[in-house]
C-alpha cells in the first residue's frame, strides 16, 4: 500500500506533457483538476501490471470484458452518484432503488405484463423516488442525508411487500438480454448491458461537460450562494440532481435483473457505499464542483479490478477486499486533502 | 391557547407525539402492552423490553450526538461494534478459563484500547487532516468489518462465558444490566455537558470552529475527542450486542446501526448542520424508534411492511420538523386568532 501512495503522489507531481496542449499552452503544467483523476488512472495501470505479472490470462480480452460486463450496473449508479455528489449532496438510497426496481420488473413479469410495460416501468420507479427526494431536500430542506436515507427505508420497504420472496424471471426478452453477447472469440465480447453502462457515461460526460445544466451542477457544487445570486436555476437543478440519481439507480436495477435474473427484495445491500466510494476514487470532491464523470468509472474499474485479483490470487480471503478498498479511499482522501491544502 | 402554541413549537413536540400515538395504538391493540409484572425478582413487560432494547442503539447514538454537534458525523459505528465483539470474544474464546471476570474484563479491556485506537485514527483524520467526516468515517466504515473478520478468521466466534452474558441479558435491582449501562454513560454524558463548560464548547465548535478556535476554545481537542467518545460508546454497544447472541457476527453485528442512531439524533432534533444538540431528543428518538420496531409486532402489521411502516415514520416525522411546514403551521396559528371575527356569517 504505501508504495502505491508513494508513486501515486509521483506520479501525480510529474508534468505530463502530452497532455497541456488541451489545458493551456502558455503553462506546461498539468491543470490541476486533472491531479486525482490521473492519481486513479496510475493505480489502475498498475493493478493492470502486477495483476498482468503475476498471473497468466490476466490481461486478456475474456477478464476485461468481464471487468466492464460484472460492474455495468456500478458504473451506472456511480455515474448517477456523480451528479449528486457534485453539487456537494450525496444519495444513500441507491442499493435499494436498485433492489426496488429489480423487485418491480419480476414482479411485473410474474403477474404477465410484457417487456415494453415493465422495462420502462422499472427505470422509472428510480426517477419517481429521485424527485421525491429531490422535493424533500429542495422544498422542505430536509438534509440529503437523511432525505436519502428515508428514501432508502422506503424503496426497502416497498421491495419487502413486492417481493418477499425471491423471484425468477423468465420474460424472453430479459432472458435474450442476458444471453446476447457481441464480440470476438477470443473473449473481447460485449452485452447488452455493458453497451447501456457505456451509453450512460457518454450522455452523462456530455450532459455535464457540454451543457448548460452540467454548467449549473458545477457552479452549485462551487458555492451555491454564488450560483443563486447568478441567477443559475439551484431550485430546478437540485432537484434533477436527484431525479438522474435515482433514474440511474432505476437503470442499474433493470441491469441487475438482467445480470440475476431474479428478483430479490436483499439486492444491492450496501451498493450505494460501493458507489460512493467509486466516486470519491475517481477523484470526485465530496464537498461538490470538483470532478468528472470519466474519473467515477476509473474508480468503478479500480473496484472491480481488487475483486478480480482477489479471485485470481485464490488463496486470499475475501474480506481482504474490504480492507484494500479502505486503504485505497484513505490513500485517496489524503491525497485530495493535500491537493487542495497546496492549491491554498 | 398560547401555552398550547408554545408547547407544539417545542422541537420535542412532534418526536414525542409519534412516541405517545405509537403506545396508545399498541395498547388500544393489546390491552396488558403498558403493562409491568414482576418474576422471578425481575421487572417484565413491553415497557421494560423497549428500554432493554433501547440501550445499544442509545449508547452509539449518544456519541454521535456529540459528533454530530460539532458538525460531524460518524459512519464507522457499525463496523466499530463489530471489531469490539471480534476482539473481545476472540479473546476470551482463546483464554483457557472463558468463565472467569478478569479473563472478560480483560478482553473487554483489549476490545476498549482497540475502539480506542479507531477513535483516534478517526479524529485524527478529521481533526487534524481536515477531511470531511462523512468520507474519513467511511474508510472504517468499509475496512472495518474486513479488520474484524480477519481477528475472527471469516469464522463467527462463539463463547460461553457467564460473566460476559450478563452484560446484556442479567438483572440487577429488577432491572436489565444493558439498560442500566446505557442509562449510566447518558446520565455521565448529560452531567459533563451540561453541568460543565464543555457541552457550550462542543456546540460553538459546531456552530463556527474558526470563530470558536480564534475565541481561544480549542476546537481539534474537542473534534479529537468526540470521535474518540463515539468509538467508545460503539465498542460498549458492541459488548452489548455481542454478549446478546454470545457470538462475534462481523458481518452483522450494528449493521445499520449508524442509521439508526443518525435517524435517532435527527428526530431529536439536533441539526446535521452541528451547534445545538439534545440528549434528551436523541432519547427520545431512540424510544421512537425501539417503540415503532416493537409496536410493529403488536399492531399485527405484516413482517414485510416493517420497512415500510418505518420510512413512513421517519419521512412524517421529519417533514412535520421541517423549516417550511414549521413556518406554514406558525402561520396558519397566527391568521387563526382573527379568522372568527372577519368571517362571522
Amino acid at each position: 500500500m504505501a508504495t502505491d501512495e508513494i508513486t501515486v503522489k509521483a506520479a501525480g507531481k510529474r508534468p505530463e506533457p502530452r497532455l497541456t496542449g488541451s489545458v493551456g499552452r502558455r503553462r506546461p503544467t498539468l491543470d490541476r483538476r486533472y491531479l486525482p483523476v490521473l492519481g486513479t488512472l496510475v493505480v489502475l495501470a498498475l493493478m493492470l501490471i502486477i495483476g498482468g505479472a503475476r498471473y497468466e490470462n490476466f490481461l486478456t480480452g475474456r477478464v476485461m470484458a468481464n471487468l466492464l460486463i460484472n460492474n455495468s450496473f456500478l458504473i451506472v449508479l456511480a455515474v448517477g452518484m456523480t451528479f449528486v455528489i457534485l453539487t456537494g449532496g450525496i444519495d444513500l438510497s441507491v442499493g435499494a432503488v436498485v433492489a426496488l426496481s429489480t423487485c418491480l420488473s419480476a414482479w411485473m413479469f410474474l403477474h404477465g405484463w410484457p417487456a415494453y410495460v415493465t422495462i420502462p416501468a422499472a427505470v422509472l420507479v428510480g426517477t419517481l423516488i429521485g424527485w421525491v427526494i429531490g422535493v424533500m431536500v429542495h422544498v422542505f430542506e430536509i438534509q440529503p442525508f437523511i432525505a436519502t436515507l428515508a428514501a432508502m427505508f422506503l424503496a426497502r420497504g416497498l421491495c419487502y411487500v413486492i417481493a418477499p420472496e425471491s423471484i425468477p424471471i423468465t420474460d424472453p426478452t430479459i432472458v435474450k438480454l442476458s444471453e446476447t453477447r457481441w464480440g470476438t472469440d477470443n473473449g473481447l465480447v460485449i452485452t447488452p448491458s455493458g453497451l447501456i453502462a457505456l451509453a450512460v457515461v457518454v450522455i452523462a460526460f456530455v450532459t455535464l461537460h457540454y451543457t448548460r445544466f452540467g454548467r449549473t451542477v458545477y457552479a452549485i457544487g462551487g458555492s451555491e450562494q454564488s450560483a443563486r445570486l447568478m441567477g443559475l436555476p439551484v431550485a430546478r437543478t437540485k432537484v434533477l440532481v436527484y431525479v438522474i440519481s435515482g433514474t440511474c439507480a432505476g437503470l442499474g436495477g433493470l441491469l441487475f435483473a438482467i445480470f440475476a435474473r431474479s428478483g430479490y427484495s436483499l439486492t444491492g445491500v450496501g451498493m450505494e457505499l460501493d458507489a460512493i466510494a467509486a466516486v470519491v476514487i475517481g477523484g470526485t470532491l465530496l464537498t461538490g464542483g470538483s470532478g468528472f464523470v470519466l474519473g467515477s468509472v476509473l474508480g468503478v474499474l479500480v473496484l472491480g479490478l481488487i475483486q478480480t485479483i482477489i479471485t485470481f490470487e485464490g488463496t486470499l480471503s475475501s474480506w481482504w477486499t474490504k480492507i484494500v478498498i479502505g486503504a485505497l479511499l484513505l490513500i485517496f482522501v489524503i491525497l485530495q486533502r493535500l491537493l487542495i491544502v497546496r492549491r491554498r | 391557547m398560547t401555552g398550547l402554541a408554545q408547547l407544539t413549537r417545542h422541537r420535542l413536540f412532534w418526536p414525542i407525539v409519534a412516541l405517545v400515538v405509537l403506545l396508545l395504538a399498541s395498547t388500544l391493540k393489546s390491552h396488558t402492552f403498558l403493562e409491568i409484572t414482576v418474576r422471578d425478582g425481575h421487572l417484565y413487560g413491553a415497557p421494560i423490553d423497549i428500554v432493554r432494547r433501547s440501550s445499544i442503539t442509545l449508547l452509539v447514538a449518544l456519541g454521535m450526538t456529540l459528533v454530530i454537534a460539532t458538525r460531524g458525523i460518524d459512519l464507522s459505528v457499525g463496523a466499530v461494534m463489530a471489531i469490539a465483539g471480534a476482539v473481545t470474544l476472540t479473546q476470551i474464546a482463546s483464554s483457557p478459563d472463558p468463565g472467569a471476570i478478569s479473563t472478560v474484563a480483560l478482553a473487554m479491556l483489549t476490545g476498549l484500547a482497540v475502539c480506542l485506537a479507531i477513535g483516534v485514527f478517526n479524529g485524527f483524520l478529521v481533526a487534524v487532516l481536515g477531511i470531511q467526516p462523512i468520507i474519513a468515517t467511511l474508510v472504517i466504515m468499509t475496512a472495518g468489518r474486513g479488520i474484524a473478520m480477519l481477528i475472527t478468521g471469516g469464522q463467527i466466534t462463539t463463547v460461553t462465558s457467564a460473566p460476559y452474558k450478563t452484560l446484556a441479558s442479567g438483572y440487577w435491582l429488577g432491572l436489565p444490566v444493558a439498560a442500566l449501562i446505557a442509562g449510566f454513560f447518558f446520565a455521565a454524558v448529560a452531567f459533563v455537558t451540561r453541568r460543565t463548560a464543555l457541552g457550550v464548547l462542543i456546540e460553538s465548535v459546531g456552530i463556527n470552529p474558526t470563530a470558536s478556535r480564534l475565541a481561544g476554545v480549542r476546537a481539534r481537542t474537542i473534534i479529537w475527542t468526540v470521535y474518540v467518545l463515539c468509538a467508545l460508546f460503539a465498542c460498549i454497544a458492541g459488548f452489548l450486542q455481542s454478549s446478546n447472541i454470545m457470538a462475534a457476527d462481523s458481518n452483522n453485528a450494528g449493521l445499520f446501526i449508524e442509521l439508526d442512531a443518525i435517524l435517532a439524533v435527527v428526530i431529536g432534533g439536533t441539526s446535521l448542520a452541528g451547534g445545538k444538540f439534545s440528549l434528551t431528543g436523541t432519547l427520545v428518538g431512540v424510544l421512537v424508534l425501539t417503540t415503532l420496531t416493537l409496536s410493529i409486532t403488536v399492531l399485527g402489521i405484516p413482517v414485510n411492511a416493517v420497512s415500510l411502516f418505518k420510512a413512513l415514520v421517519v419521512i412524517v416525522v421529519c417533514l412535520l420538523q421541517s423549516p417550511v411546514v414549521q413556518h406554514k403551521l406558525r402561520a396558519r396559528r397566527r391568521q387563526a386568532a382573527p379568522v372568527p371575527v372577519e368571517v362571522p356569517a
